[in-house]
């Protein structure tokens, strides 16, 4: 079973490799729409410090989302999925480890260039250090919610409009826990609660988004 | 009881067709009642006037908001579990409904917020937020309903979206809450409003029966547009 696991993991990260552009596309995104915020409400320096906190979260939510199309699509092109849905290893820990390759590729690059945002953006040294542990802890989850809305809109005409609809209404509980932990410890109350909080719903999501993952693919390819 | 008798299209079709025409006549009856009290009969309010009226509309269509998304995601569920044809179509005849409902009470909630709260919007009630992310969650419920051709396809995926989304619901109120609390104490709250008359009680909850019977009628009249629609109703 770990096994199954560990080959998917691998093989993901060798094809994200093969196509590296298709990663620091995503990557770019996140910094670019961060960037345009000062463009858009002004330079003032205790603003853009208040701002800085949601404005990186969303950009990392929009990021992650943006790279989603590609979790499930080019398997179902080749018909990969289908051999996967077949094989002998429990589905639920194959999506869980794509779910897992998918993070590796677009979330964790986010976890690392964040402090240099936060820099960008003014925020004081300690936060930095939250911020980033916010990243890790939630960004799993949206790769996790997100695999739920890949799979169903498999194949779809308009699916990432459509997987944009779906997935975002449930990243809201991410986000404000995500921005909430890093206002807390700005605000110097602590950002303890709100990563336990973030922590939990990694949790839940590992432990349940799988199922609904797979369920959705058997769904989607029938 | 023969209750898979009805779980089929065929069957259910005549049945939907009696229950939408009782029920939405006990809709109309009950929403002239209910209206009556509401706008005449209830005294005026000694701190919000005439204003407060709209709550005889607005809450009782929250509570149908939230409610029908609930018994959507169970027909979702049943359908998901026992793939029956019929549960997707009820759950796909309720959404609209649900929808409809939501927004009502957002816009109800946005006209009654003017004169009290003196804005239309308020960024920081957990209730409003909550509501706001209901409807996109039944947005985004039909909108995966209408992308997918197949009808069955199109049942499953919607349904298991509704499914997680009935999950995420009390996760979403409460974080919404806590980052409220976070960001400022509520300037405005429902819950030390005065106590209420009883005639106003009674109004709203006639108003509230009303929209029950609606929402069945409405559900049941959509579900025998979509059981003709997929050629289920032969018999018939």
């Amino acid at each position: 079973m770990l096994a199954a696991a560990r080959t998917i993991v691998a093989r993901d990260l060798r094809v994200a490799m093969r196509r590296r552009s298709d990663v620091a596309i995503a990557l770019l995104f996140f910094v670019i729409v961060t960037s345009l915020f000062p463009l858009g409400v002004g330079a003032e320096p205790n603003q853009l410090r208040a701002i800085a906190p949601g404005v990186i979260w969303v950009a990392a939510l929009l990021s992650s989302m943006l790279s989603l199309g590609r979790l499930f699509a080019a398997d179902h092109a080749d018909g990969t999925l289908e051999q996967m849905l077949l094989g002998a290893a429990p589905l639920g820990v194959t999506v869980a480890a794509k779910a897992f390759a998918h993070w590796l590729v677009s979330g964790l690059p986010l976890v690392a260039i964040a402090p240099l945002l936060a820099l960008q953006y003014g925020l004081p040294a300690p936060l930095h250090g939250v911020l980033a542990l916010s990243l890790l802890l939630g960004t799993p989850v949206l790769s996790l919610i997100g695999a739920i809305g890949a799979a169903l809109t498999l194949g779809l005409r308009g699916g990432g409009v459509l997987l944009a609809l779906l997935v975002l209404p449930l990243y809201v509980p991410v986000l404000i826990m995500g921005a909430g932990s890093v206002e807390m410890a700005a605000a110097g109350l602590g950002a303890g609660g709100q990563l336990l909080l973030l922590g939990a719903m990694l949790v839940v999501a590992a432990a349940f988004a799988p199922w609904a993952i797979a369920a959705a693919l058997r769904i989607s390819s029938e | 009881m023969r209750w898979f008798w009805y779980a089929s299209p065929q069957t259910f079709f005549p049945l939907a067709g009696t229950i939408a025409r009782w029920c939405g006549v006990a809709a109309v009856l009950l929403m002239i009642v209910g209206l009556t009290i509401g706008f005449f009969v209830a005294p005026t309010d000694a701190q919000q006037g005439e204003a407060y009226r709209i709550i005889f509309i607005h809450v009782p269509a929250a509570w149908m908001s939230m409610f029908l998304y609930v018994v959507m995601a169970c027909w979702a569920a049943v359908g998901l579990a026992l793939n029956t044809r019929l549960s997707g179509m009820m759950a796909a005849a309720i959404a609209p409904t649900g929808a409809l409902f939501t927004f009502i009470a957002l816009w109800t909630g946005a006209l009654w917020g003017r004169p009290t709260w003196g804005t239309y919007w308020v960024w920081g009630d957990p209730r409003l937020m909550s509501e706001l992310i209901l409807l996109f969650l039944y947005f985004g419920f039909m909108a995966l309903h209408a992308a997918i051709e197949d009808p069955r396809r199109a049942d499953r995926a919607a349904g298991l979206l509704a499914v997680v989304g009935v999950v995420n619901i009390p996760i979403i109120y409460y974080s919404v809450q806590w980052w409220n609390t976070l960001h400022q104490g509520a300037s405005v709250s429902l819950t030390s409003a005065p106590k209420m008359a009883a005639t106003m009680l009674t109004g709203m909850l006639v108003m509230a029966v009303a929209f029950w019977m609606y929402s069945i009628a409405a559900a049941m009249l959509r579900v025998r547009c979509i059981i003709r629609e997929r050629g289920d109703a032969s018999r018939s």
